[in-house]
């Protein structure tokens, strides 16, 4: 009995790594081919550089040129950045107005926002790009603006289940200790928020961060994100360089992946706990 | 303290409202409006009733990309709900390593829609080479790709989900069945998959609507090719918005069309996973 459990034990441990491998090798595989010439990227993608194919970094250099790859990294980090801690800030507070004031006017907005969360973005990408447009917000700070409202469905959503669970006793002794409203948000409120204000952040960071139609569309000309540089590399017509692009997308997963190992425990928690509540 | 915080609507409400209607609300119902119009731009809209909703269909594509889409959502949900719940499964039995594990299933879904499309273009072309075609040569490779693609990409996601619903059946409950002396199947008929029906209505509503809404991943393995035979619905509607001159208003009446279908299908699949999850 004890013997197969274990032989069972290792069966499944060789079966997971397995998996586990294949899981890696595309990245493997890009990462590899990276340092290829890029005539033999399509011909040959499964085999390691060798003294015909090898080019050193000439595909990162190449690359980087072609996309103003630092450039597009700034603009993405800085979108990013600036977009996650304002639908943090902007949203818990509406999160909390809105479950907090009971009125028709709220109950209509609480539905809009968990409406919003299923619209394609397809229906208002037209309208919308067009009005950023005439409006200014065709730049990296405006697109702030954009990225509030639309993150503002699924995070006011999300805050708002946690403050219900809250006891509305709390505030309320706050209040009568002559807090005011702002006072008693910040001091006694959001301090308790912060768990479902780290998973908000996590999961519109990874959204921002990847988001591709957005910013093409509103300030795709202008700034480059990374999504949309590397999108560029293949240009209107002709073939793309495979080289450049396979270099490209290793520098796009670098940052991720070193995000994703410096708070791993966070993101996967932060996923786990986002569900339950959505 | 709902009369104090009342008067504070200009500072707790109203920015995240005005930004929500610069993003959304405003641009939604101008939407709605411009599916009924001609435009090029929001300033020369003239009223043509339905005439854009009767276009939709004319070109033949709408209804080819509408069919992709749907086979594209049932095929892909089904195989990422059933290997994700199968990794959870095997990764909640104490094997050593788990966390290690884990961490690598759920890497993937960081990675942004272009550059998976990007990686697996590379990857599965180099595989069809083989047999002397590309994932552009027939819709049905790029239609596998893309399965390929968004298993890879979400199948770890959902993982997580899973595992999590798996830990929170209490160990009473088990213990019970195993007294009772249920086998393997019948623990996993009867008590496992009842026990984490929420976690499958959350998974199975984050697959059928990102798979519906898939855009990026299709715009960079395929790009629709070969002919539009590889084009879902979401760039479907790009393209009609921005390829071709004059078909603005078809593009915002497939828009609103698609919105319904999609609001439709997750109320439906909402309603259903939790009635079941009612009767267990």
């Amino acid at each position: 009995m004890k013997g197969t459990k274990r032989s069972s034990r290792i069966a499944l441990f060789v079966v997971l790594t397995i998996l586990a491998v294949l899981f890696l090798s595309p990245i493997v595989i890009v990462f590899m081919n990276s340092f290829k010439s890029k005539l033999y990227i399509s011909s040959e993608p499964f085999v390691l550089p060798n003294a015909d194919t090898f080019t050193g970094s000439e595909n990162y250099v190449s690359g980087i040129q072609k996309t103003r790859f630092f450039r597009a990294f700034g603009y993405s980090v800085f979108i990013t950045v600036f977009s996650v801690l304002g639908i943090a800030v902007v949203t818990s507070m509406l999160a909390w107005y809105v479950t907090r004031v009971k009125s028709k006017f709220t109950s209509f907005i609480y539905y809009l926002l968990v409406f919003s969360m299923i619209v394609p973005f397809q229906m208002v990408m037209f309208s919308m790009s067009k009005m950023a447009n005439m409006l200014h917000l065709d730049n990296p700070v405006g697109i702030i603006v954009l990225y509030i409202g639309f993150g503002c469905g699924m995070s006011s959503f999300m805050f708002s289940g946690f403050i219900k669970s809250i006891p509305l006793a709390l505030e309320e002794a706050a209040m009568i200790d002559g807090a005011g409203p702002v006072r008693t948000f910040f001091q006694v409120v959001f301090p308790m928020l912060k768990p479902t204000a780290i998973t908000v952040s996590i999961l519109n960071a990874m959204w921002v961060w990847n988001d591709y139609l957005l910013p093409y569309l509103t300030i795709g000309n202008d700034y480059k994100t990374i999504p949309v540089a590397i999108q560029y590399l293949r240009g209107g017509y002709g073939s793309v360089d495979m080289g450049a692009m396979m270099a490209m997308l290793v520098l796009a997963m670098i940052p991720i992946i070193a995000f994703y190992f410096s708070a791993q425990r966070f993101i996967i928690k932060g996923v786990a706990a986002g569900a339950v509540k959505g | 303290m709902q009369k104090a915080l009342k008067r504070y609507f200009a500072l707790f409400a109203l920015p995240g409202l005005i930004c929500f209607c610069l993003a959304f609300f405003i641009p939604m119902i101008m939407g709605i409006i411009l599916s009924f119009c001609k435009f090029s731009n929001l300033t020369n809209a003239k009223f043509v009733g339905l005439s854009n909703y009767a276009k939709m269909f004319v070109d033949g594509n709408f209804g080819h990309a509408f069919g992709f889409t749907v086979l594209f959502t049932i095929v892909s949900m089904l195989t990422i709900n059933v290997i994700a719940f199968a990794l959870a499964l095997l990764l909640t039995r104490g094997v050593k390593g788990t966390n290690v594990f884990r961490t690598i299933f759920f890497m993937p879904n960081l990675i942004g829609g272009i550059v998976l499309g990007w990686i697996w273009q590379v990857i599965l072309n180099g595989i069809l080479m083989k047999s002397g075609v590309t994932l552009v040569s027939d819709a049905k490779y790029g239609f596998w790709g893309l399965v390929i693609l968004m298993n890879w990409q979400n199948v770890g996601y959902m993982m997580v989900i899973y595992i999590a619903g798996i830990q929170n059946i209490s160990s009473d409950l088990i213990e019970a069945a195993q007294i009772d002396g249920a086998g393997k199947w019948v623990m996993l008929r009867h008590v496992i998959i009842p026990s984490v029906m929420p976690s499958i209505t959350i998974c199975t509503f984050l697959t059928l609507t990102n798979g519906f809404k898939l855009f990026d991943q299709n715009l960079a393995l395929t790009a629709g090719d070969p002919g539009k035979k590889s084009e879902m619905l979401a760039l479907n509607i790009y393209n009609t918005f921005y390829g071709r001159n004059g078909f603005e208003g078809v593009g915002q009446a497939k828009a609103v069309l698609f919105t319904v279908i999609v609001a439709v299908i997750a109320l439906t699949q909402l309603r259903i996973t939790r009635n079941r999850e009612v009767e267990s």
